[in-house]
């Protein structure tokens, strides 16, 4: 059927255009066929990110076209360094991710394990656990705003009732020492399931064979499960692991919709930072030079992290 | 057949004539672009009659508050043709101006005869000008707007109340007057039963996104002697921004936060400031103008049980925060010539007493001078007395870089507890002078 298809299409072939075809090599077409999407790939990733790059040693900002443009060497990068209040916002993002990739890799890879029992019903719970993951952050941010409401919200009712605080005290959102765990308790809830899959489809991955030699060998569950089950899906967590890290590093959605960088700047993550020098200040080269500096930073780690990947699972 | 002929020729000669109609019509069509509010749709409703009277048709485009200058400063700065008409807001004016995005008007205002002295002088500086003070307009006065107050008149009735505010405070329940008699009106209010309910002192603003507390706390600090510059010399502000009595007035706006606002107030704008008054939450209720009329009828907490009062004086002066917008022609927009007869229809005063009554908020003196106007609404005298008293925020360029650092500092100390009112604005001198500096204008 598909040869038959191909039959026709090279029938209907123009000559002209047929011999011109007929005349391009394997690796030539490989290339026809790549272009459009290295084209795409060079106008919306690498350009971009060149010209980010000329526009962070310039005074440029978006808002003023007719301004004339100066060139300012290191300028905008060794005020960034120098800038406690940019320093205070690392703090606040390393603050953010440490805690939410710890909660959600430990989280994550305990109900791993226990829906890899494959209890009863173990598929529906599957799912139910799921669903978060499945919603828009959008949705997410704003149910979870009416859940931390201090008069009307159902988690403060819940604290309050565990609690025995009035649930007015429970103010998740204005509270300067409560606000970052706010995020990081909904970040947790909406993507434990992401590194739950990841640590899943790691313990599934290993040989049934290797437990019933341990079995053999009268290993306890304790030292199957150090020597045997976390070794092998180590490569799976740090993986998932990566990519939470990515991910949070540059988290901007959930602290937008829940505190917006607040109260004051207590939970004001660098991507926030970034965003209302780029967007709301406008100081376009400024926030240029803070975006590479963010990229060279999450790009240095990352392959760090790679290269440690790498080596546990050569191990 | 010969008469099958003609019907289908007739036909289709219609269809095409109201094609043609229609794409004119359409061609003609100017898009008018402001924020979505109340007073957004009684402009819809008031441009009815310019369509009727000029053939020409209007579209609208109104974008939440909360996205408004993102939306639009960018479309300005794209130079994109989307908005023939803009209500752009009062701090736009001098980035809208020096980087050519409105048209100038003073020649069209020449020759059409629309003085600016028509206006209430205060719209005019704040909403038309640039630079301030001088005679080089960029918008018409459109929506005039101040923060004031609203509180809860039924509340304030109850003899029980009344009687047990006397004893406390030596003093009738009534409007504040001042600062301290604001405080113990909150302090009074705050996490009384009423109705079975408990309620609360005072919503102020606290938002920290946009410009939320940056309006809240000037509204206040300008009446502790909070000044942006040195009149004698421009952008000199140590000893201005950062006086002992500015710190003052932070101070007492970080107080009547702390102490009487609802649970969870803090990010709190317009609309969330109207909802908590709204759902009988608080017996004061810090907003701008825009908000009375539809409080006002309100059918819960509005008509006799809401009343309305402006700002109090402080130890230093009266003042009180302006808002509002004027309404300037794009410079991009390949429809000027109609877009500007839209100007000349607005300014004309039977149009623009139809716009007050329709709910928008007028600035020409002939509509808000009328000797009916104080009695006109419930609110109109407060709305008055409120104008008469305006202060604005910097209308630089850089006004938004300004109004970030300002947001940041103040909101850092009012809600999150972070250093000491003195330090916040010492911190925001700072900040405004390395913005002047970057200008090339210190």
């Amino acid at each position: 059927m598909l040869d038959r298809t191909a039959d026709n299409v090279a029938r209907a072939t123009p000559e002209p255009l047929a011999r011109k075809i007929r005349g391009i090599s394997d690796k030539g077409l490989a290339w026809l066929f790549i272009s459009p999407t290295i084209l795409l790939l060079l106008a919306v990733n690498i350009f971009p990110l060149f010209w980010a790059i000329y526009l962070s040693f310039t005074n440029y900002r978006a808002n003023r076209p007719n301004e004339v443009v100066k060139n300012l060497g290191l300028a905008n990068y060794q005020r960034i360094l120098g800038d406690q209040d940019i320093w205070i916002a690392m703090q606040t993002t390393a603050h953010f991710v440490f805690w939410t990739i710890l909660l959600q890799t430990v989280i994550g890879f305990t109900l791993a394990w226990l829906i890899d029992r494959k209890f009863r019903g173990h598929a529906f719970w599957t799912t139910i656990i799921l669903v978060p993951m499945m919603l828009s952050p959008a949705v997410v941010g704003n149910f979870w705003r009416f859940l931390y409401e201090p008069q009307i919200g159902l988690f403060s009712y819940v604290v309050s009732f565990v609690t025995g605080i009035p649930p007015t005290n429970v103010q998740m959102l204005s509270n300067v020492e409560l606000a970052p765990w706010a995020i990081i308790i909904v970040d947790t809830w909406m993507w434990t399931p992401y590194v739950m899959l990841i640590c899943l489809a790691g313990l599934r991955s290993i040989p049934e064979y290797i437990y019933e030699a341990a079995e053999v060998d009268r290993a306890s569950n304790w030292r199957q499960f150090w020597s045997i089950t976390l070794p092998m899906a180590l490569p799976f967590i740090m993986l998932a692991v990566l990519f939470r890290g990515i991910e949070n590093f540059k988290m901007f959605d959930m602290v937008n919709l829940l505190t917006g960088g607040g109260p004051g700047s207590t939970t004001e993550v660098a991507s926030i930072t970034l965003k209302r020098q780029a967007f709301e200040s406008w100081r376009t080269g400024y926030s240029s030079a803070f975006a590479i500096i963010l990229f060279v930073a999450v790009f240095g780690l990352a392959n760090i992290y790679v290269k440690a990947l790498n080596k546990v699972k050569q191990r | 057949m010969k008469s099958i002929l003609k019907l289908a020729l007739g036909l289709a000669s219609a269809i095409f004539a109201s094609t043609a109609v229609s794409n004119v019509a359409h061609a003609e069509d100017l898009t008018l672009c402001w924020a979505a509010w109340d007073p957004a749709n009684a402009l819809v409703e008031l441009s009815k009659d310019f369509t009727k009277q000029t053939g020409i048709g209007m579209k609208f485009e109104f974008v939440p508050w909360t996205n408004y200058a993102d939306r639009f400063l960018n479309e300005l700065n794209s130079h994109g043709k989307l908005c023939d008409l803009i209500i752009g807001d009062s701090q736009w004016i001098g980035g809208a101006a020096e980087n050519g995005h409105y048209v100038k008007l003073n020649d069209f205002f020449d020759k059409e005869k629309i003085s600016m002295d028509d206006f209430v002088p205060a719209t005019v500086v704040g909403y038309s000008e640039w630079p301030k003070n001088t005679p080089n307009y960029w918008a018409l006065p459109a929506m005039g707007d101040v923060v004031g107050w609203t509180y809860r008149k039924d509340w304030f009735s109850r003899p029980e109340l009344q009687k047990e505010f006397k004893e406390k405070y030596g003093w009738d329940l009534a409007p504040p007057k001042t600062y301290d008699q604001l405080m113990q009106i909150a302090e009074f209010f705050q996490k009384r039963q009423i109705d079975g309910k408990t309620v609360y002192g005072a919503s102020i603003y606290t938002e920290r996104g946009s410009e939320g507390i940056t309006m809240g706390v000037t509204n206040v600090v300008y009446d502790y002697g909070f000044d942006y510059q040195n009149p004698k010399k421009a952008y000199e502000m140590q000893g201005f921004v950062n006086s002992a009595d500015a710190a003052k007035g932070l101070e007492f706006y970080k107080k009547l936060y702390d102490c009487c606002t609802p649970p969870g107030s803090s990010n709190v704008y317009m609309g969330e400031s109207a909802d908590a008054f709204k759902s009988g939450q608080v017996a004061l209720h810090m907003n701008f103008a825009f908000t009375w009329p539809g409080l006002y009828k309100d059918e819960k907490v509005g008509g006799d049980k809401i009343g309305f009062f402006a700002n109090p004086a402080g130890p230093k002066g009266h003042f009180a925060q302006l808002g509002g917008q004027g309404i300037s022609v794009v410079s991009y927009s390949d429809k000027q010539e109609s877009a500007l007869k839209y100007i000349k229809w607005f300014a004309n005063k039977d149009v623009q007493a139809k716009w007050w009554a329709l709910g928008g908020y007028s600035c020409l003196n002939a509509v808000v001078n009328d000797p009916k106007f104080p009695a006109s609404q419930p609110y109109a005298s407060t709305f008055l007395e409120s104008m008469a008293i305006v202060k604005d925020f910097w209308a630089e360029p850089s006004y938004a870089t300004l109004l970030q650092a300002m947001q940041k500092r103040v909101h850092d100390y009012v809600v999150a507890d972070k250093g000491t009112a003195q330090e916040a604005l010492d911190s925001l001198v700072k900040d405004w002078t390395q913005t002047f500096q970057d200008d090339g204008k210190m």
